[in-house]
């Protein structure tokens, strides 16, 4: 009688973008004419950080700083067309679009700062701090804001710039399945620490260890928070949530959060995460989305875990002390496996 | 149905307006005054996205009859800055990402300020405990946690 | 606890850039942190009313009568809303994408197909008063069997759940009543197979549980138009569905959002703008439709449950020979998502692995519960569940390591996918080569010495010789539309996209910024490619009375487009 420690594993991949494609998402970039930008959007920001990754990207692409970007979203009449915020397409869809736009918007700057400087726009760069100069002879410069407010008063060119990023609708093949999923993946392997207390069927997560592959990290930040809320969430499918505890019987399914389960800020565990980037070829700066990935592989490491701690596989989530005590009291007891200890083979 | 007159102070300064009857803080803070920032979650008393400090201690204003306010001091997270100058909580939950969708959050602040009002040095326990009642299901808790110990070690060495 | 493991993949990266990679403060966290940030609740309307609905008992009856008169006359109430008040009663969400026929009312009027199906709606001044209201609607209910288990809806006989759908499973490609996937022949895999290791998988509906909960408010506008503050995931698919189902063009409804308490995928179905709109439509006055927590955990449309079996052949050196699924989607009362989520599921099978067989039959079930929508991971979320629970028990069978197992399975670059694509830009092995070493668990040379960019193509990147295929599940007579339709005689993989000013970086290059110097002004053409003169032309499938019409549509189709 007593708690077991175990470890399981999971390792996944995750589909970027809407299935099959056929999934828009439009974008506007244009400047007032101080030089400071506005990316136009539909997109909405749920929490995953939308309105800021697409600001790193116009910055970015603009050849300018952040603070010179803010991005307006999510209104019918100024916004552009979007296909909406799911599928983990928001930094690949809208982030591609952006740079479409920003480019755009970028090139007529461009324009006007040669002819303010009498250069040719192709031997002009910026230096991501509010100059363009002519490469390699950075006193050969105007600012941003002079070169916006030379095209808006003297020149008559319009700093902006659209852009829209789509991925043709790919078909199925109804007798194999044939299709073209998505354009790219990202990736996660986790390792799960659980105790498992034999006499009360309670699970705690003791530790979480992982590596999650997602293109490039646009903001590591951004990136934390996404892959520590939703192993968060994971971590909650797998032990507590469901709103038929019962299912199929739909017999009292929980109508608050006294009997919707989440586990709190006390029940959290530390979580060890190693970030990979394997650029897509086509996402933003080879950006992946890791807004949904985070979360899958818990859920599997997790009941893996269990099994190693005390020998009972349960194959229904979410994993409850009930199926645990049931589990354990068919085998005639706990039996901890451990195949999973450090250093073992 | 009359509506009672209800007279409070709100973030510093003196307010009014009328409840109707049976209606709850929430609603006179969001509808009556037109503060926003406490949030409707559950109206059960049971996320804190609608916490609020009555005379320094922490409520659940959904919970909460509105009437009863009449004659007290109310304190809600768009009170939490001062001249201009953000609290040390609201700097620190920026500097630790503390915040995704940012609907948990006015709730939060103010059982973090609550939390440090009554203890300046408090431990990660302390912290889970003062977080308790407020849901978040962004974050994962973790950078919320470190933003009150941060916040407090700030405040510890000034 | 983060690290970031900048050595693996660094050659294709270029790494010094000047915002990418910055750990810059969000845009919008000081709004959230000074309680400012504008969700679709924080928005004050004098006047404003309150919609609360009024929602079926049972799980599965017909409606003989509703009489609302005595709620009518209650204190505070404006308007009732009856099935009879919407001018569109009849959707499908994904009929934006010619994907679907629609079945679903936005308030139901003939009969109710899940506990908590909104049969009429009451506008009031006051929420409180619009809750006594809805006590006093009348409803004259003929209560029907039902049923909830997805393996007992398909059975013949089973109560009708979905009228649409007469044998309570959804309809792919006007032909099969699942997806199929058919990849090599698992049968004969399973005769040499020295393993055979079966499972079942079975994963109950969640909640979404945002801490703010669906809702909208909308009002009439200065210039005959409707504005509609929403908590939406999907501005446009909220106002598309909104213009539909109220037969008003889209360009009279101004759509705000963009700032979300929280979605999670389930904030799509679009229900609360076109209630909220057609109260204020009717009233002329600003109107709110949210939904409290009891409604949003158990009238929300969940995640929805999973049913999977999965059965694998092994080789004694741990191999997975051939795998083989079959997979129950409950859906609930009524289509919204699920059909789309199938296809998902089935484009992600085996797994990040190169299985050279591998057989599939996916359905989407109709139950008589709430119905089903996004959630974080849709349509992928529960088959990796499942995949991975399984993967241990492949690993216990053979006596191997699971993550040396993992990484002997891995796709690598070139390999072959089962849904007939080359495997790219794979990380799967490297992944768990981390996460093995941080554990301190010991791996055989061979899972230590493997990498995604090694050892993959030639044989592995060949489609199967043959691949045993059937006509099981046939279903003719319904035509549930143009997405995802095969109509040449092949399917062709997509194409690059060029998009002007961005050259597509190759592998080499990948996630390099675009030079600091100037591009050519670009033409602003779409970034998907023109197909050429040597393609036919497709043709506009039959319409078949459900097709999207009108102009608010996402799909592709309908001959309007060339490829």
């Amino acid at each position: 009688m007593g708690l077991h420690r175990g470890r399981g594993f999971a390792a996944i991949n995750y589909p970027i973008g809407m299935n099959l494609g056929g999934d828009p998402s439009q974008a506007l970039v244009h400047s007032n004419p101080d030089g400071k930008f506005t990316v136009a959007l539909s997109s909405i920001d749920l929490g995953q950080g939308m309105k800021s990754v697409t600001r790193q990207i116009a910055a970015e692409t603009l050849g300018v700083p952040v603070a010179d970007v803010y991005v307006d979203t999510a209104d019918s009449d100024t916004g552009p067309h979007c296909m909406g915020s799911f599928a983990s397409r928001g930094t690949h869809r809208v982030g591609n679009a952006v740079i479409q736009a920003a480019q755009e918007a970028r090139a007529v700057m461009l324009e006007a700062a040669a002819e303010e400087l009498e250069v040719d726009a192709a031997d002009l760069v910026t230096d991501g701090r509010g100059n363009i100069h002519v490469n390699g002879a950075p006193s050969r410069s105007i600012t941003t804001m002079a070169a916006c407010q030379a095209a808006q008063f003297k020149q008559g060119r319009t700093v902006s710039g659209r852009g829209i990023f789509l991925i043709p609708l790919s078909e199925v093949d109804p007798e194999t399945g044939e299709m073209t999923p998505v354009s790219c993946f990202a990736h996660a392997a986790l390792l799960v620490e659980v105790e498992v207390d034999d006499e009360t069927g309670e699970v705690a997560v003791r530790d979480m260890q992982s590596a999650y592959e997602l293109g490039r990290a646009l903001n590591p930040k951004l990136v934390e928070q996404q892959l520590v809320g939703g192993a968060w969430m994971g971590m909650s499918h797998a032990l507590w949530e469901t709103t038929e505890p019962y299912y199929p019987d739909r017999s009292h399914g929980p109508v608050d959060f006294n009997h919707y389960l989440m586990p709190g800020p006390g029940d959290v565990a530390p979580h060890h995460i190693s970030v990979l980037e394997r650029p897509a070829p086509d996402g933003p700066f080879g950006g992946k989305g890791p807004g949904e990935m985070c979360a899958n592989p818990v859920l599997p490491a997790v009941a893996n875990a269990v099994y190693d701690a005390v020998g009972v596989r349960i194959d229904e989530l979410p994993i409850t002390p009930e199926k645990i005590l049931r589990g354990i009291r068919a085998n005639g007891g706990a039996k901890p496996r451990r195949r999973l200890a450090a250093g073992a083979a | 149905m009359a509506k009672t007159p209800v007279v409070f102070v709100l973030n510093g300064s003196e307010r009014a307006a009328f409840a109707a009857p049976g209606q709850n803080l929430l609603e006179l803070l969001r509808r009556g005054v037109g503060d926003l920032s406490p949030k409707y979650g559950c109206g059960q008393g049971t996320c804190g996205a609608c916490t609020v400090a009555i005379d320094g201690e922490t409520h659940l204003a959904c919970l909460t009859l509105a009437e009863s306010v009449a004659g007290r001091r109310v304190d809600t997270a768009a009170g939490l800055a001062s001249g201009g100058q953000l609290h040390p909580l609201q700097d620190a939950f920026m500097q630790t990402f503390a915040a995704q969708c940012g609907y948990c959050t006015p709730g939060m602040l103010i059982s973090a300020k609550a939390l440090l009002d009554r203890n300046p040095t408090p431990t990660r326990e302390d912290v889970v405990e003062a977080i308790s009642g407020n849901i978040c299901r962004c974050t994962g808790y973790e950078p919320i946690i470190e933003a009150i110990l941060v916040a407090a070690r700030g405040r510890e060495r000034a | 606890m983060i690290e970031f493991r900048k050595e693996f993949f660094a050659d294709e990266r270029d790494d010094n850039l000047n915002e990418i990679g910055k750990p810059t403060r969000r845009q919008d966290i000081l709004g959230h942190v000074t309680g400012r940030s504008p969700f679709f609740d924080d928005h004050l309307f004098d006047g404003l009313l309150h919609i609360r609905c009024v929602r079926s008992p049972h799980h599965h009856a017909r409606i003989r009568r509703i009489d609302t008169a005595e709620a009518q006359a209650m204190p505070g109430v404006v308007r009732v809303l009856t099935g009879r008040d919407v001018p569109r009663n009849l959707n499908t969400l994904l009929s934006l994408l010619d994907f679907g026929i629609d079945d679903e009312p936005l308030l139901a009027d003939s009969k109710v197909a899940y506990k908590g199906e909104p049969v009429a709606a009451i506008i009031a001044e006051t929420e409180a008063q619009a809750r006594a209201a809805v006590t006093k609607v009348r409803v004259d209910w003929e209560v029907r069997p039902h049923v909830l288990d997805v393996e007992e809806a398909i059975r013949p006989g089973a109560p009708v759940v979905c009228e649409v759908y007469k044998t309570n499973k959804f309809i792919y490609h006007g032909k099969y009543d699942h997806q199929k996937m058919r990849y090599g022949d698992v049968e004969a895999a399973f005769a040499r197979a020295d393993h055979i290791v079966e499972g079942r998988y079975q994963m109950s509906p969640i909640e979404q549980a945002p801490i703010e909960t669906c809702g909208a408010i909308a009002a009439p506008e200065t210039n005959d138009r409707y504005v509609c503050y929403t908590s939406t995931q999907a501005l446009f698919f909220s106002l598309g569905t909104a213009a539909k189902v109220l037969t008003t063009p889209s360009n009279r409804f101004h759509f705000i959002g963009g700032t979300v308490g929280g979605g999670f995928g389930g904030k799509v179905d679009s229900v609360h703008e076109p209630i909220a709109i057609l109260g204020a439509m009717l009233t002329g006055r600003p109107c709110k439709f949210a939904w409290d927590r009891e409604e949003e955990m158990q009238v929300g449309a969940p995640r929805g449950a999973e049913r999977w079996y999965i059965k694998d052949g092994v080789a004694r050196d741990g191999r997975i020979l051939a795998r083989k699924f079959t997979g129950y989607f409950d859906s609930g009362a009524y289509t919204r998502l699920s059909s789309y989520a199938i296809i998902k599921s089935v484009g992600h099978l085996p797994g990040p692995y190169t299985i050279p067989n591998v057989h599939a039959d996916v359905y989407c079930v109709y139950t008589n519960r709430t119905p089903a929508t996004a959630m974080r991971g849709f349509g992928i979320t529960g088959v990796d569940f499942a995949i991975e629970a399984h993967m241990d028990k492949v690993a216990e069978a053979v006596a191997m390591n699971p993550i040396d197992l993992r990484i002997l399975n891995a796709y690598r670059d070139g390999d072959m996918k089962a849904h007939r694509r080359e495997a790219k830009n794979c990380a799967l092995i490297e992944c768990c080569q981390v996460v093995a070493d941080k554990a301190g668990i010991a791996l055989q040379a061979a899972s230590r010495a493997a990498s995604s960019l090694r050892d993959g193509g030639g044989e592995r990147g060949r489609l199967p010789a043959h691949t045993a295929l059937d006509q099981h599940g046939v279903v003719t007579g319904i035509d549930t539309g143009g997405y995802a339709r095969k109509t040449g005689a092949q399917g062709r993989p997509a194409r690059h996209i060029e998009m002007p000013g961005y050259t597509m970086p190759t592998a080499a290059s990948a996630g390099r910024a675009p030079a600091q110097s100037p591009a050519r002004p670009g033409a602003a053409s779409t970034a998907a490619s023109p197909s050429t003169a040597t393609e036919p032309p497709r043709p506009a499938p039959a319409d078949g009375g459900n097709r999207r019409q009108g102009a608010m549509r996402f799909s592709a189709i309908s001959g309007l487009r060339r490829r």
